[in-house]
């Protein structure tokens, strides 16, 4: 694939279809600029500020762009909230919709064809394969992304994470964890 | 269309191995599959959904044998060999071979961030009334056509609840083939396992899948 794709980038940019300098930014961006640490901080506020909460829930695009964070493959967002009888996780069986603005590129495994086939009909045994065990009487609750509604997942505030501040908090917060194939970190392990 | 991008429920693809520490890309390629697939976006000569159905048009043995962003070059040179904006002679010499077409807009490199940052939003406004509300029982229809959907066959023939009602967007079954946007309502529609799995489903367990109204007709109304 390297040459084919040097080769099709080589006609693109002879043909004046891209800048090549254009691509490099675009490049630098999803390498550096646009990442699941964004998601992390909608998370930290969540947990910690009520009022954010509230208006995540009424409008989460508008609520997510309060923290700067929006545009491409978030331009229609929506939070699902873990709770001790409903735990949420997307999945794209179509293709591989994924929150860009606020989690970056997909993972290969979110785009892989185990993950959207299983995630809908055996969400238990893909929570597994991440080492995710939820209680038997939670309900899984598995939101396939066929529109360009896109899907932030709230994880539950892990236990002991009373009187931290949103830095502290955001680091617990795992890009798994706003897909739902994984849980916030406890306070004081490590990733 | 029945494609073999159309994932849902299937078996045998083995378990999900996430890769510790995963790297955003794998290979310096992949770096420029992505750059020149999002320019190529911005170009203007197609939409989005015509993108992904040129994604899932390919080979089903290609498609599941290719990486993500190998499945994006494939269908980025169909793409390009489709429009008359790259021809076979171009990809054989590896160079512009043949002369350059128009296309609508360029996309330079001080515009990037706001490109970026604006997206492309799909809602628009709709012309006629919601036929669905909250709480009403639907079927997802069982249609099974050749061109783009997003209706995935595993609900095809299902019953589900309306949950929300998410506004109306551009429609993605006209979208893909130059038939525009038809703004159409699109709601979340909650299918309960044991309704799309049968005896083996996984108990309580639930999928909420984003259907354009198309997609769903009423239920019929049961005696309980």
């Amino acid at each position: 694939m390297e040459l084919r794709v040097k080769a099709l980038e080589t006609i693109l940019v002879e043909k004046g279809y891209v800048d090549p300098a254009a691509l490099d930014v675009l490049i630098e961006t999803y390498e550096h600029r646009i990442g699941p640490k964004n998601g992390a901080r909608v998370v930290a506020r969540a947990w910690s500020d009520a009022d954010y909460l509230l208006r995540l829930r009424a409008d989460a695009t508008t609520a997510i762009a309060e923290l700067g964070f929006s545009g491409r493959q978030g331009e229609h967002m929506r939070i699902v909230e873990n709770t001790p009888e409903v735990h949420n996780l997307v999945v794209c069986t179509l293709c591989s919709c994924y929150p860009w603005s606020v989690l970056g590129l997909p993972p290969v495994w979110y785009k892989s064809a185990p993950y959207r086939s299983r995630a809908v009909i055996d969400p238990r045994g893909v929570l597994r394969d991440f080492g995710v065990e939820v209680p038997a009487d939670t309900k899984l609750r598995v939101w396939d992304s066929t529109a360009e509604l896109r899907y932030l997942v709230i994880p539950m505030r892990p236990k002991g994470a009373d009187g931290m501040d949103e830095d502290a908090l955001a680091a617990l917060v795992t890009r798994d964890s706003m897909i739902g194939t994984g849980l916030a970190l406890a306070p004081g392990v490590d990733r | 269309m029945n494609g073999p991008q159309d994932l849902g429920g299937q078996m045998g693809h083995g378990p999900v191995v996430p890769e510790p520490n995963e790297p955003l890309f794998h290979a310096e390629w992949e770096k420029r599959a992505l750059a020149i697939t999002l320019a190529m976006g911005a170009c203007g000569a197609w939409t989005i959904d015509t993108s992904r159905h040129a994604r899932e048009s390919l080979p089903p043995a290609t498609y599941l044998a290719a990486s993500y962003y190998e499945i994006w070059i494939r269908a980025l040179e169909n793409l390009l060999r489709a429009h008359g904006l790259v021809d076979a002679r171009d990809l054989a010499a590896g160079h512009a071979a043949t002369p350059a077409k128009a296309v609508k807009r360029v996309l330079k490199a001080e515009d990037v961030a706001g490109v970026l940052a604006a997206g492309s939003p799909y809602g628009r406004p709709c012309a006629s009334e919601p036929q669905f509300r909250p709480g009403d029982r639907v079927v997802a229809r069982n249609d099974h056509v050749a061109t783009h959907t997003r209706l995935p066959r595993y609900i095809r023939g299902r019953e589900g609840e309306i949950i929300a009602n998410h506004g109306s967007y551009v429609l993605p079954d006209s979208n893909a083939h130059g038939g525009g946007e038809s703004p159409t309502w699109c709601y979340g529609v909650l299918f309960r396992s044991e309704d799309l799995w049968g005896a083996g489903a996984e108990p309580g367990s639930e999928v909420m899948v984003d259907c354009w109204e198309p997609y769903l007709t009423l239920a019929p109304i049961r005696a309980s």
